[in-house]
């Protein structure tokens, strides 16, 4: 959460700080993950709290809304020609990969925000992924891959656009989630920003868990994996016995 | 209807998974076959990561050969002891198979492993039993049945002689052994059960009689894959009990159907037909390997 104390930090330096400030709610902070669940929408609205009127001639006001899922390390592997055949090769770790990368903008990104800030906040699908320091040759394009495939599997997307702002006060949008969602701690991001430069922002935690008979096998199996694969053996037993039953009763009747 | 498998953690359509499962069902049914061969491949196809579409598959295995196992035992057509010595030299081969199978995972080439081993033994076996059942048809054409040779090769030289009563044999326990054991480690790689490869190791290099090899087969077929999804549950956790539920409940239903639909048919054009497909399911496989893929890189696990 390193980034979000630097966002205060930075912001407390803004002169607009004191004028606008955002307050935000979602439909709901908690997803399950139930056997049958398949993709959800939260509903994320908040509205812009002013103290003082604006000064004249200020630019417009944009909203940026970024969820995130949990950061964890990617193995990416990339697969290269050897002997005739394609096979993984070269395997490098991108760190601070999103199991989960969502933008919704009022407008498109690079109209209403600066290139440093979009990059120093991870905002915009350019920076979902950030992979650490150390500048070993060829990452950016490790870093890229999983972007564009997890764009291609649905994770990551960039809405430009979709975000409704009312009266320069209320503001609302949707923000879809796959069902290929991974469990973990998600984060919305919410920011205001006039002239390319954020005035005001907010973070909400969104928990996404497994539940019922998902979390129940899903621990079992990674806990206790002994009975969990005698039980899935006993289940084949019992259902090749069950079927044999069936079908000897069918052509006897 | 879609639901989410715990385990593989992908959310697939209930229908497309019980299609498929009566599909690869009806099929096994109708070619006498176990149908694991055809299944693992298919899964990885439809988005099932690979390490789970094995490991499930194997606990599929169980239910299906323990379903055809109970009408072999009923008809006395399991050479029992024969297929205790399979076992014995399956488990080893099993456990020598979850083993490479968890080292080339660490290293990210199971993919390449499993695809590699499937181009190569859906070819040999597809290829052979093309040319098989071509030679059988053109000989139906003819008259006069062929001459069985009694073979007498350096296997009958082999010590630890044992007999084997209900295929009427007198031989070594080696090359059963060795059986099992090749036959073991392609279980745990591919996923598959290995009658495809058991049975005619069974009747070309053991000498065994058709009537029971089957059966034996899905015998030791039953405590192998046990086995390894036992050992695919302890060491990899990667065994999808609800993928293997559905894929199940699909494939029991099929293969009844199969069955009946496997009776009207000519035994010749079962297995040219068969043949075909494995040959098929090879070519697809060996295209992905040769073809520059659309997508050069992969995400794998968090490596730690």
């Amino acid at each position: 959460m390193f980034r979000l104390l630097l966002a205060a930090v930075l912001l407390a330096a803004s002169p607009l700080m004191a004028q606008e400030t955002v307050v935000v709610d979602l439909s709901q902070n908690r997803v399950e993950i139930t056997a049958t669940y398949s993709g959800s929408n939260i509903f994320v609205f908040g509205a812009v709290q002013r103290k003082a009127p604006l000064p004249e001639g200020i630019g417009p006001l944009d909203v940026a809304i970024v969820v995130e899922g949990p950061l964890e390390t990617a193995t990416v592997r990339k697969k290269e020609k050897k002997l005739g055949i394609w096979v993984n090769s070269e395997a490098v770790e991108v760190h601070e990969a999103p199991s989960f990368f969502t933008i919704a903008t009022t407008r498109p990104l690079a109209d209403i925000l600066n290139e440093g800030d979009q990059r120093d906040y991870a905002i915009g699908l350019d920076y979902a992924v950030r992979p650490q320091g150390h500048a070993e040759s060829g990452i950016e394009d490790f870093a890229a891959a999983v972007t564009r495939i997890r764009q291609e599997e649905g994770l990551y997307s960039q809405r430009e656009g979709i975000v409704n702002l009312t009266d320069d006060t209320l503001f609302e949008t949707d923000i879809a989630l796959p069902a290929n969602l991974v469990a973990g701690d998600y984060t919305a991001r919410i920011y205001l920003i006039r002239d390319k430069n954020i005035v005001s922002d907010t973070a909400v935690s969104i928990t996404v868990r497994k539940a019922g008979l998902e979390v129940w096998l899903y621990d079992l199996a990674h806990e206790s994996p002994l009975v969990y694969g005698l039980l899935s053996l006993l289940v084949a037993l019992v259902a090749g016995y069950g079927a044999s039953e069936i079908f000897r009763r069918l052509k006897r009747g | 209807m879609q639901i989410y498998l715990p385990i593989a953690e992908v959310s697939v359509n209930l229908f497309v998974l019980l299609g498929l499962g009566g599909l690869v069902g009806m099929l096994s049914g109708i070619f006498g076959v176990g149908g694991g061969f055809l299944m693992t491949p298919v899964l990885i196809m439809i988005g099932i990561p690979p390490a789970v579409a094995v490991a499930t598959e194997a606990n599929q295995i169980v239910a299906s050969s323990f379903s055809g196992v109970l009408a072999h035992l009923k008809r006395k057509t399991v050479d029992i002891k024969m297929g205790l010595i399979l076992m014995l030299g399956g488990l080893v081969g099993a456990t020598l198979g979850v083993q490479i199978f968890k080292f080339l995972k660490s290293i990210g080439q199971v993919e390449l492993l499993v695809t590699l081993s499937y181009v190569v033994f859906l070819g040999l076996v597809g290829g052979m039993m093309f040319i098989e059942s071509l030679n059988a048809i053109r000989r139906a054409g003819k008259t006069g049945a062929m001459p069985k040779k009694k073979k007498h090769s350096w296997i009958h030289g082999l010590p630890f002689k044992m007999r084997f009563r209900a295929s009427g044999l007198y031989i070594s326990v080696i090359p059963p052994l060795l059986v099992g054991v090749a036959v073991g480690i392609l279980a745990a790689i591919m996923g598959v059960g290995g009658g495809f490869i058991m049975v005619p190791a069974m009747i070309y290099m053991l000498g065994m009689p058709t009537k029971v090899v089957v059966g034996t087969s899905l015998f030791q077929i039953i405590f192998v894959t046990a086995y390894t999804t036992l050992s695919h549950a302890m060491e990899n956790f990667t065994v999808d009990a609800v993928l293997a539920v559905i894929l199940l409940t699909g494939g029991v239903i099929g293969a009844q159907i199969g069955t009946r639909i496997g009776v009207g048919l000519k035994a010749e054009q079962l297995r040219i037909l068969l043949a075909g497909m494995v040959l098929l399911m090879c070519g697809k496989l060996a295209l992905d390997l040769l073809l520059m893929p659309s997508e050069l890189y992969s995400i794998g696990a968090g490596g730690h």
